[in-house]
């Protein structure tokens, strides 16, 4: 947090004389926003390039669409008339935001292995840039995939009934849960000594989704699972996305949604603030 | 660009000055104890010149650096640097200098081209003045083949140059290189003292550290040997030799007991060769103090088989600064 403060705030003591230095001067927090969009960038020019990764990240969502419609489909009863894969689409878009964000951790612990964040700090690039550039091109990495979900869930009978209303409110919320859970990846980053501890710590993110009612009613489980899965940041979020993409009345639970998307935002906005500045000095 | 035309304009007498820069580190953790890495560092650097910071691997030079750049606060002491101060002006400085690390600060997955032009924007140039920036950099460094492709593919040589551009895009009145050419080949390394010295020849204040005494030979005016967390000895190449005695007196003992018994003798010695019963000695090299030596090693006559004089190298200079037995400093010649 410190970090984060100090990178807001212009130099301690400005400059006695003022007129020895003309022109402008640009202070870290004018270029705080200009450079995170640069190194938004670059972020995603490294993941264009990183071909194995990229594949992983379209190709699984796609995977776990047809698994979960296909192989575990027929057998689930949500205990509703609506078809499984209207039902599921939620769920999987949600699996996958908590996969696509994992990459935030492994590319953070890969830019403090090799020296490129000194060079960045030695340009005055703040560690809010450097991160937000990593957090903004997962979101939009995530985006992605998630349009390649819904045209996929679309072709194989996805019928959601949610009016133009409903479907921004829906993907809003989508995008503060990317946004809060690939924050929460970059603080992970910032924790893990390499790119594969990275890798491993994301697995409680990406885990997440399953005891919900992401894929299950979660009436079927057993009373202490259920409870557990109640009161998760993730239901709220599937069941949300569940009510306004049905058109069913939503409640307000989008409300209890965003909240805990707002709660994880700033809690790894501040946790990754005070590790940038503990790792990195 | 006018911004440095115009930081130029607060004249300093030195580029870099330093007075008693202190840093310790905390060995295994929060809980270990602390471990003194540099001891008290002062340093004036004067602009436009290239300065060396010359010491073995762990003598805290890198430690020096990141202090300087402002990457690293020091538990105490002052600094500072392009004329502004490490703690209070750390923006200011960090807008004066570049520095350039051991490992390539330069993304694998983007071109040559991408890095600088990024660079060159994070730096506060628009897309055009980025662009040509870029251009004309990769031009200077060699780099325009090679500007479209990954840096993946570069060879060591190509990341350093790409690197060392990348830290130019600024236009930097100080820079500083953390070991510009460990790990690079002969050749490689020849191309990029020929960078260093060109960056000379245009006025900037280049501050390298090394650990190759020919590097600091070749390039730096001025040298400081750091060991240990403090300055042994600084001034020019020249100097330094001259500090050492100019000469090294070789013996070669006629068994090897005679060169245990000798080698006890000479704490002072430079150069150790057991397999071949050869030990160095500094010397000035006149005819009187090599026998004075002589008769004091071997008053029988009878150990010492054969001597040769030679003129010292930088590197004897750096074992008699560094060496840690205390005798070994430099002994002044015995003049009878």
């Amino acid at each position: 947090m410190r970090d984060l403060m100090r990178d807001l705030m212009p130099d301690p003591t400005p400059d006695p004389t003022p007129g020895a230095i003309p022109g402008p001067m640009p202070g870290p927090m004018a270029a705080a926003v200009p450079n995170a969009l640069i190194m938004t960038g670059r972020s995603l020019r490294l993941s264009r390039r990183n071909v194995d990764a990229l594949i992983t990240a379209l190709a699984l969502p796609v995977l776990l669409l047809l698994i979960f419609v296909y192989f575990f489909g027929g057998a689930i009863n949500t205990g509703t008339d609506t078809r499984y894969v209207t039902y599921v689409v939620p769920g999987v878009l949600l699996l996958c935001a908590g996969f696509g964000s994992a990459g935030t951790a492994v590319a953070v612990t890969e830019d403090l292995k090799a020296g490129i964040i000194d060079r960045f700090r030695s340009l005055d690039v703040g560690g809010t840039a450097i991160l937000a550039g990593h957090v903004l091109a997962s979101v939009a990495r995530n985006l992605l995939a998630t349009a390649l979900v819904l045209a996929l869930a679309f072709a194989i009978g996805f019928r959601p009934a949610a009016t133009p209303a409903a479907w921004l409110a829906a993907i809003a919320l989508l995008v503060a849960f990317i946004l809060a859970l690939s924050w929460l990846s970059a603080a992970v980053g910032l924790l893990a000594k390499s790119p594969e501890a990275a890798n491993g710590y994301t697995f409680f993110v990406t885990f997440l989704p399953y005891p919900s009612s992401a894929f299950v009613p979660t009436d079927t489980m057993p009373t202490w699972l259920a409870t557990f899965s109640d009161h998760q940041p993730v239901t709220p979020v599937i069941e949300s996305l569940r009510t306004l993409l049905l058109g069913q009345p939503a409640g307000s639970t989008p409300w209890v949604a965003l909240a805990w998307c707002g709660g994880i935002l700033v809690g790894a906005v501040v946790m990754a603030g005070a590790l940038f500045r503990r790792r990195v000095g | 660009m006018s911004t440095k035309a115009h930081a130029s304009a607060k004249v300093t007498a030195y580029a870099i000055e330093a007075t008693g820069l202190t840093k310790s580190y905390r060995a295994g953790g929060t809980s270990g104890a602390l471990v003194p890495v540099l001891r008290g560092i002062d340093l004036r650097i004067p602009p436009g010149t290239v300065f060396a910071l010359l010491g073995p691997n762990g003598a805290g030079k890198t430690t020096a650096v990141r202090i300087l750049a402002t990457l690293t606060e020091p538990d105490a002491g002052t600094a500072t640097v392009a004329g502004y101060d490490i703690r209070a002006e750390r923006g200011r400085v960090r807008r004066a200098i570049s520095l350039t690390g051991q490992f390539a600060a330069v993304d694998e997955g983007q071109t040559g081209a991408e890095n600088l032009r990024m660079m060159a924007r994070l730096a506060g140039l628009g897309r055009a003045a980025a662009r040509a920036r870029a251009d004309e950099l990769l031009d200077r460094f060699g780099l325009s083949e090679a500007a479209g492709r990954l840096v993946r593919t570069y060879s060591g040589g190509m990341r350093r140059r790409v690197d060392l551009a990348a830290g130019l895009v600024g236009e930097p009145e100080v820079i500083f290189l953390d070991e510009p050419t460990t790990g690079l080949d002969p050749r490689s390394r020849m191309e990029l003292w020929d960078v260093v010295g060109d960056l000379a020849a245009r006025g900037t204040t280049v501050f390298l550290t090394t650990q190759y005494l020919e590097e600091a030979d070749r390039l730096a005016d001025r040298i400081a040997v750091l060991h240990d967390g403090v300055i042994a000895a600084r001034g020019t190449a020249a100097e330094l030799k001259s500090r050492v005695a100019g000469h090294r007196l070789d013996l070669t003992l006629t068994t090897s007991d005679a060169y245990l018994r000798v080698t006890a003798r000479t704490p002072h010695a430079t150069h150790h060769d057991p397999p071949a019963r050869t030990l160095g000695l500094p010397t000035d090299g006149t005819a009187r103090h090599v026998r004075a030596l002589l008769d004091e090693l071997d008053p029988s006559g009878t150990e010492i088989a054969h001597f040769s004089v030679h003129t010292a190298t930088l590197d004897e200079v750096f074992l008699t600064l560094t060496a840690t037995n205390p005798a070994a400093a430099p002994k002044e010649p015995t003049h009878a």
